[in-house]
C-alpha cells in the first residue's frame, strides 16, 4: 500500500464523522433523481397493471379520475352513486357482465367494499384461510389488513361511523370475519369484503330489531297493515343466526346506491357498443382505466421532469458545495501539506493524497447512494400503497 | 516516485559566503564561510529573532540564499530545483521543526516512520530502528498513541524520532530541547551527538541553553552574521 494511500485512509478514517456526513448528503443528492426514477417506474408499472386489468367502469357523471380511483384503489372521492337498477339494466346486456362496487365506509381506514363473489373470481382473489361470504353481516379481509390486526376467520370486524358525535347517524355494524384472502399485492390486499347487502346495511338502509308482535311494551302505535315501535326497540349491530331473520329492507332496492360497476364486455365489438351507448348519457359516464391511467401518467411524467430538473440544480450545487468544502479543507490544513514538503514529500505526493481524500469520500458517498437505491426498490411498493 | 540525489562525496556541510534578506524588510543575514565535517556538531546560538531557524532553513533548502552557496556533501543545494531539493530533503537530511510539525491525526508510530513511508523503505529493520529510538527517548509506551494525546515534551521528543529513524547524513534541530526539562532535554541532546557521531552525520543545532554549548565541535553566533 503506498504511502500516500496509507496517509489518507488514516485522514478519512480519522475524520469519519466528518467523511460520512459529507459521503452522506453526496450519496444522498446524487442518488435522489435515481431513487425518483425507481419510484415512478414502480408506480407506473404497479397503476398500469390495475388500470389494465379492468376494461370498463360505470358511474354517475362526474370526475372521471374520482370514479377510476374508487373503483380500483377504493378511495372515498364523495362520487354521486348510481342506483342499484343500472345493475339490472346492464345485465340485459347478454354481452357484458356486471359487478357492483359500493365504496363508501371504512373499518378503521381500512375500506369496506361492498360488492358480488363475481368480484374476487374477477381479480382472482383466493382465499388463504376460512370461507367466503355466507350471509348477510360477514366479511373477508385481504392479506395485509388481516396481518396488520391479527384477524382470523371467527373474528370480528367493526365499521367506523361516518361521523363520530352524530348520536341519530348509522351505528356501527360487527362484522363476522369468514375467511382471509390470499396476498397478491394490490389494494384488495387492505380492504374488507363485504356482500352489496351489508354495505347497504352498514348504512341504514336495512336493520333488524326485537319482534314487536312479540313484546307489546315496545310498541308506540298498532296501525292497520303496519306496527310502530317506540324508543325501547332494541335494534341490532350484529347479524346472528338467531337474529338475520329480523332484518329487512326500507323502500325500493332498485334505487339503493352502488358507487361504480366494473364492466367486463366479450369482446372489443360489445366493448365499443358500451362505450357509444353511455357517451349519450346525461347523468351517467362509461370509462376505460387504461386511458384515464395514461393521461393520469403523462401529469406525472411532466411532474417527473420538473421534479428532475430541480433535483439536477441542487446535484450541481451540492457538486460545487463539496468543491469549496474540500478546497477550504486543504486550505485549512495548509500547515499540515507544508510539513510533509519540508519534511520531503514530493509535490506529485501531496497531490495524489488529496485525490485519495477525495476518491475515498466519493466512493463512500457512491456506495451510500447505491443503499439508498436499493432502499427506494424495496420500499416502493409500500409507498405506493400509502400513497394511494 | 522520489527522485535520489545521489552524493559521490557524503562528507561534510560547506557553505561559502551566504547571503539572505527578507524581501522588504532590514534583517540581513552572511555567513562568510562554513565548514562541518562528518561526524561532527555544530551549535548555532543567538537571542531571538537573530536567524537561526532563517539559517536552518537555508542549509536544508527551504529557503533559497540570495547569493552564495551551500554545499551538504557533493550536493550544492542552492541550485537544485525544489523537487530536487525534497528528494534530497527526504534521502539524506533529518529535521526537527522548532513547532515539532507533526500529524495530528496519526499515531507516534506513523508519525515516526512517515518520512520512510513516502521512500518506500517502512520495513521491519526501521520499525526495529523506530523502537529504539522511541524506548532512548522514553516515548516507547506511546507509539500507538495519536501525537494529539501527548504533552508537549512527548511530541518534541517523536519529532526527534522522526528526524532520526531514516538515519541522515545531516541532522538540523531546530531548538530540539525547548519543551523539555533539562534532565530530558539532555537525554535528546546527547541522542542527537551520539547518533551523529556514531554514524559520521553532520549535526546543526540551534540552542537557547549556553549549558549545552561545550558539547559541540563548534559553536556559531548568530550576532556575528547579522547585518555583515
Amino acid at each position: 500500500m503506498s504511502a500516500a494511500f496509507q496517509l489518507a485512509a488514516r485522514y478519512v478514517l480519522r475524520h469519519r464523522l466528518q467523511s460520512v456526513l459529507l459521503a452522506g448528503a453526496l450519496g444522498l443528492v446524487f442518488a435522489l433523481p435515481f431513487c425518483l426514477r425507481v419510484l415512478i417506474d414502480h408506480a407506473q408499472r404497479e397503476l398500469r397493471a390495475r388500470a389494465a386489468a379492468t376494461p370498463q367502469i360505470i358511474g354517475a357523471r362526474g370526475s372521471a379520475l374520482d370514479l377510476m380511483m374508487t373503483a380500483l384503489y377504493f378511495k372515498r372521492e364523495n362520487l354521486t352513486p348510481l342506483p342499484f337498477g343500472t345493475l339490472a339494466e346492464l345485465r340485459q346486456n347478454p354481452s357484458a357482465a356486471a359487478i357492483p362496487l359500493h365504496v363508501r365506509f371504512q373499518a378503521q381506514q381500512a375500506p369496506i367494499v361492498g360488492t358480488e363473489l363475481d368480484y374476487f373470481a374477477f381479480r382472482g382473489l383466493r382465499l388463504a384461510a376460512g370461507k367466503q361470504i355466507t350471509r348477510l353481516g360477514d366479511c373477508v379481509v385481504g392479506a395485509n389488513l388481516a396481518k396488520q390486526r391479527g384477524l382470523q376467520p371467527g373474528g370480528h370486524v367493526f365499521s367506523t361511523p361516518e361521523l363520530a358525535f352524530d348520536m341519530a347517524g348509522v351505528y356501527p355494524l360487527k362484522m363476522r370475519v369468514n375467511g382471509v384472502l390470499a396476498p397478491n399485492g394490490t389494494p384488495d390486499d387492505d380492504a374488507v369484503f363485504v356482500d352489496l347487502k351489508t354495505s347497504w346495511l352498514i348504512e341504514g338502509r336495512s336493520h333488524g330489531h326485537d319482534d314487536l308482535k312479540k313484546d307489546e311494551s315496545v310498541v308506540l302505535k298498532q296501525e292497520e297493515h303496519n306496527i310502530v315501535g317506540n324508543a325501547a326497540v332494541r335494534m341490532f349491530n350484529e347479524v346472528t343466526d338467531a337474529n338475520i331473520a329480523s332484518f329487512h329492507f326500507h323502500g325500493d332496492i332498485a334505487a339503493y346506491p352502488v358507487s361504480a360497476v366494473i364492466v367486463l364486455p366479450q369482446d372489443a365489438k360489445a366493448e365499443a357498443l358500451l362505450a357509444g351507448q353511455f357517451a349519450r348519457s346525461k347523468d351517467r359516464q362509461l370509462i376505460r382505466p387504461r386511458d384515464e391511467m395514461e393521461s393520469l401518467l403523462a401529469q406525472l411524467v411532466r411532474l417527473e421532469g420538473f421534479a428532475a430538473s430541480a433535483l439536477l440544480l441542487t446535484a450541481t450545487a451540492a457538486l460545487l458545495v463539496t468543491a469549496l468544502v474540500f478546497a477550504l479543507s486543504f486550505r485549512l490544513r495548509q500547515r499540515e501539506f507544508q510539513t510533509l514538503e519540508d519534511v520531503g514529500v514530493s509535490r506529485r505526493s501531496l497531490l495524489t493524497v488529496k485525490v485519495l481524500e477525495i476518491v475515498f469520500v466519493g466512493f463512500a458517498a457512491v456506495v451510500l447512494g447505491l443503499l439508498l437505491l436499493m432502499l427506494a426498490s424495496f420500499a416502493a411498493p409500500h409507498l405506493l400503497r400509502w400513497a394511494l | 516516485m522520489q527522485r535520489i540525489v545521489r552524493m559521490s562525496d557524503p562528507s561534510g556541510l560547506h557553505v561559502t559566503d551566504l547571503r539572505f534578506a527578507y524581501p522588504g524588510d532590514s534583517f540581513r543575514l552572511h555567513v562568510p564561510g562554513l565548514k562541518l565535517a562528518a561526524g561532527q556538531a555544530l551549535a548555532l546560538a543567538g537571542p531571538s529573532g537573530a536567524g537561526k531557524s532563517t539559517l536552518v532553513r537555508l542549509l536544508t533548502g527551504l529557503l533559497t540564499p540570495n547569493a552564495g552557496q551551500v554545499r551538504l556533501g557533493s550536493a550544492q543545494i542552492d541550485t537544485l530545483n525544489r523537487e530536487q531539493c525534497r528528494a534530497f530533503r527526504l534521502q539524506h537530511i533529518g529535521l526537527v521543526f522548532q513547532d515539532f510539525a507533526l500529524l495530528d491525526y496519526l499515531s507516534v508510530t506513523e508519525n515516526i516512520l512517515l518520512p520512510h513511508q513516502f521512500k518506500g523503505s517502512a520495513g521491519a529493520l526501521t520499525r526495529k530502528k523506530a523502537q529504539e529510538l522511541a524506548e532512548r527517548l522514553q516515548i516507547d509506551r506511546y507509539l500507538d498513541k495519536r501525537v494529539s494525546q501527548l504533552s508537549q515534551g512527548e511530541r518534541q521528543r517523536v519529532a526527534v524520532a522522526r528526524a532520526l529513524v531514516h538515519e541522515p547524513r545531516f541532522i538540523f534541530a531546530d531548538e530540539p530541547t525547548a519543551s523539555l526539562d533539562p534532565s530530558r532535554g539532555r537525554i535528546v541532546v546527547d541522542l542527537l551527538l551520539e547518533d551523529a557521531r556514531q554514524r559520521g552525520a553532520c549535526l546543526v543545532m540551534v540552542t537557547h541553553d549556553p549549558n549545552l554549548l561545550p558539547l559541540f565541535d563548534q559553536t556559531v553566533r548568530m550576532e556575528d552574521l547579522l547585518n555583515a
